[in-house]
């Protein structure tokens, strides 16, 4: 008994009656156990023993009543899939056995050296055929079958030349030992090559299993991501909590999460706080906490409190949907780099059959005696050893585990030719706020004059600053908050001066705020702080200067902090041979005493936000590859113009569009990680296809002969087909290694 | 003799191989909204036109167990889709640049044709 879960689109839904009709209709199918209707996405979702259950009868359940099933539109679900694969190995897998084990009894009784130690049984030709003849057509109909249906569209593969090669040597051990009296009036031993033709086939089926099953590797990050989905959600209804599949949460559900509970889709915190796991979609290591009006992500794991959220996006609109979508179609992209590969590929099993003819017709009409027996094996050699498919594999394979392995770190790749393009990198430009800063303005420092305290300063500072939603205020009073200068005074006669500060009565004390300009034109003296002014000023620090009744009391500084991966990063990227460029609005002063904390020599200060853009065009006109790392929003137009868009911390839409590396873990290191991880990937795309080639350019003259001449060596087909299998694991085990490759600071 | 014979065969198989492989004439169908392309032994019809700016959808129907064509790669429009043995794929393309773009199956064996038309 197998169960299965299946869904499938249904047509000609209208009203919640047909939900309820359709549902009834498939519940009444002997073997279903579930069948489940939603009206919002069409689907039915069906669990049933697909022993007792076919698609027809699903399909008639549905026509039934009056509606259209698209069942067999759909991808199978994944446990039907993966059914059908472990079926299709384990069949492979018999057929590999089998043909090893019959073409090892012909192998022994007929190989040179091993033929002294067989038992007679073995020897006998006839029994050799009977042997042979279960693997030539049994084993490999596999390729016959692909032989034919190829034929037939005038295209050849690689089961086109086993098909031939393998029937060459068959066909003529065959006729040998059924009609040896020909063959000897040939002046020719009558000598059978059943080992070549059985050994061949049992190696190369064995070379294609080890291969589905390497290849299957290749794609497990994307399957993680998918595997990743929350299954069900507790609504919260009409006050009632209840269970129900993802599928069925609407926008603006309540959904309550309890510890250890994985977040169902995207929204927003309405009430409780937890800390939340989010490392699995975004590659942000350490838990974040989380309160209301914070956003939570779906897939993410609640790690301590209880709380409720608001759903703000479902399905395809959730990040980790977004993330899936964005690595399936950077896996379906071909990178520059495979253009070569494909046209040879196009070409070359007509190419190796040309060739293996012209190796028949070489060596029958100049090779030595037994000629004819000298070309059949040569020409068998050659159309066994070449090998297309690991030209085929070598760059997809890569870029499916280069891509999956940066999504697994919070580094998504647009497309393969981003990938191909990022290793290339010579100079990259990050933009200030938000990118190398936090992008929020905190208070650095507070000083206190006369008799007045650092906390007296806030307090006063920060009674005054309370309701507004300048950055300033709110650094200050998140400041305030951090060192308790509470409680605040309550205000009297606020006034707010246009560009210069704030002027107020507290506890009937006069209180000037802002700056040193507010203070002087209400005749105050700031001789005193004048050195602390300007160091401050000189550091690119935003001052509020603090003036009670007619005195200077004090001054608190603030300034945009850098991101503590920034120093990392920018030193990391330097020490790779990279230009690092700092791109900001800001006045020069600013920009420096910033770039000066993370190490950056080249900046570009007072850039308006339209001329990003040509600023990364002029270091691009330098000849350089230039990458520009934003926050994606409002640097769309500078990370479009640059050869590589590197968008920071988010996974909105607009940001994906307009990169080509989106990193959704908001660390700046994961910049250099990505460069890392094209340049690894590029590295074992070009050993994978210099092996891809250099296999074939090499081993195919050595099977047609060429080395015969000076040192009389051949290439015996079994040894060929043993150098054939393994190519092509070779290759895809090659790009499975970028899995264990270090691409972290 | 029987080496003429050879080389006179030799002659004729590389260039029966190459005009049967290499000189196939091609014929595009043109699908309106939408096209089914039987995925047996290659792809049928081999080359397709479908219109620029308009959502064509494309089903693949693989009948083929060969692995080699378990996988679609249309590399332009980054699509790459597992082929289930006998099940219909649909593929939705709004193509909005004319041209001639190729596909394949994962290993780049066989090839079909997508032509956009203004």
């Amino acid at each position: 008994m197998a169960h299965i879960k299946k869904t499938f689109s249904v047509k000609g839904m209208h009203c919640a009656s047909c939900v309820l009709t359709i549902e009834k209709s498939l519940k009444k199918i002997e073997g279903v156990n579930s069948a489940i209707v939603n009206l919002a996405t069409e689907k039915a979702t069906v669990d049933y023993d697909s022993d007792k259950v076919t698609d027809q009868a699903l399909e008639s359940a549905v026509s039934n009543v009056g509606y259209e099933a698209l069942i067999r539109e759909e991808i199978h679900s994944e446990d039907e899939e993966k059914l059908r694969k472990l079926k299709e190995l384990s069949a492979l897998k018999i057929k590999v056995i089998v043909s090893l084990f019959l073409g090892g009894f012909v192998l022994w009784g007929s190989f040179p050296g091993l033929v002294n130690t067989a038992p007679a049984i073995f020897k006998n030709f006839w029994i050799q055929l009977l042997l042979a003849t279960p693997v030539q057509f049994w084993a490999g109909w596999e390729f016959y079958r692909g032989t034919i249906k190829s034929l037939k569209h005038r295209t050849a593969n690689m089961d086109t030349l086993v098909a031939i090669g393998t029937t060459v040597a068959y066909g003529y051990s065959a006729f040998v030992t059924m009609l040896p009296g020909i063959i000897e009036k040939l002046n020719m031993e009558a000598m059978p090559y059943f080992d070549v033709a059985t050994i061949v086939i049992g190696l190369i089926l064995l070379g294609r299993y080890f291969e589905a099953k390497a290849k299957a590797g290749t794609s497990e990050a994307i399957k993680k991501l998918i595997g990743l989905q929350a299954k069900t959600a507790r609504v919260i209804r009409d006050g009632k909590e209840a269970d129900v599949p993802v599928t069925d949460v609407v926008l603006g559900d309540l959904i309550r999460v309890r510890p250890g509970d994985k977040i169902p889709v995207d929204g927003i915190i309405v009430s409780g706080e937890s800390s939340i796991d989010e490392s699995m979609v975004t590659g942000e290591s350490i838990p974040v906490d989380k309160t209301i009006g914070d956003n939570v992500i779906g897939a993410a794991i609640n790690k301590s409190g209880t709380f409720t959220f608001k759903a703000t996006k479902i399905g395809s609109e959730t990040m980790l949907a977004q993330i899936i979508k964005l690595v399936q179609e950077a896996q379906g992209s071909k990178a520059p780099i495979q253009r070569l590969a494909d046209i040879v590929s196009s070409y070359f099993v007509p190419a190796v059959i040309m060739l293996a003819i012209g190796t028949f017709v070489f060596w029958y009409v100049l090779g030595p005696e037994p000629a004819l027996l000298y070309a059949l094996l040569n020409t068998v050699a050659v159309l066994i050893i070449a090998c297309p498919c690991a030209m085929g594999l070598a760059t997809p394979t890569a870029i499916m585990v280069g891509t999956g392995k940066g999504a697994e770190h919070g580094i998504l790749i647009r497309d393969a030719e981003s990938l191909e393009i990022a290793h290339k990198i010579k100079a990259i430009v990050f933009d200030k706020t938000g990118t190398l800063t936090e992008g929020k303005p905190k208070v650095t420092d507070v000083i206190a004059y006369d008799s007045f305290t650092e906390q007296d300063i806030l307090r006063y500072e920060a009674s005054l600053e309370v309701g507004s939603a300048h950055p300033l205020a709110r650094a200050i009073i998140e400041e305030t908050e951090i060192r308790k200068a509470l409680p605040l005074e309550p205000i009297e006669k606020f006034e707010s001066v246009a560009g210069y500060g704030i002027k107020a009565l507290i506890q009937g004390k006069q209180i000037y705020a802002g700056k040193e300009k507010l203070l002087n034109d209400n005749n105050i003296d700031t001789q005193i702080a004048k050195n602390d002014i300007e160091r401050l000023t000189r550091a690119g620090k935003t001052l509020s200067l603090l003036a009670v009744d007619g005195k200077l009391a004090g001054i608190i500084a603030a300034a945009d902090t850098v991101k503590p991966s920034a120093k990392e990063a920018v030193e990391a990227l330097k020490k790779s041979g990279i230009e690092v460029v700092m791109l900001t609005g800001d006045n020069e002063r600013t920009g420096k005493a910033i770039a000066e904390q993370v190490g950056i020599t080249r900046i570009l200060a007072e850039v308006l936000p339209g001329e990003k853009e040509t600023e990364v065009k002029k270091i691009q006109a330098e000849g350089k590859t230039v990458a520009m790392v934003g926050d994606g929003i409002n640097d769309a137009p500078a990370l479009a113009a640059a050869d590589i868009g590197i968008a920071m911390g988010t996974g909105t839409d607009v940001a994906i569009e307009a990169a080509d590396i989106t990193l959704i873990n908001k660390d700046l290191r994961s910049v250099v990680s990505a460069i890392a991880l094209s340049k690894e990937t590029m590295r074992t795309i070009k050993q994978n296809l210099f092996w891809a080639f250099a296999y074939n350019i090499i081993l195919i003259p050595v099977a047609m002969g060429v080395l015969y001449p000076l040192w009389g060596i051949l290439l015996n087909p079994i040894f060929a087909s043993v150098a054939m299998a393994t190519s092509s694991i070779s290759v895809v085990s090659n790009s499975l290694r970028l899995k264990t490759k270090k691409i972290y600071l | 003799m029987d080496k003429l014979i050879v080389i006179i065969s030799g002659i004729i198989g590389i260039l029966f191989t190459y005009w049967f492989f290499l000189m196939k004439r091609e014929r595009t169908i043109s699908a309106n909204s939408e096209i089914e392309i039987i995925v047996e032994g290659g792809y049928s019809p081999e080359s397709i036109s479908i219109p620029k700016g308009r959502t064509t959808k494309v089903t693949f129907l693989r009948k083929d167990p060969s692995s080699c064509l378990e996988e679609v790669v249309l590399g332009d429009f980054k699509i790459r889709r597992q082929l289930p043995l006998n099940q219909k794929v649909t593929i939705e393309l709004t193509p909005q640049q004319a041209g001639e773009f190729k596909y394949s199956c994962g290993m780049g064996m066989y090839h079909g044709k997508i032509r956009v038309t203004d």
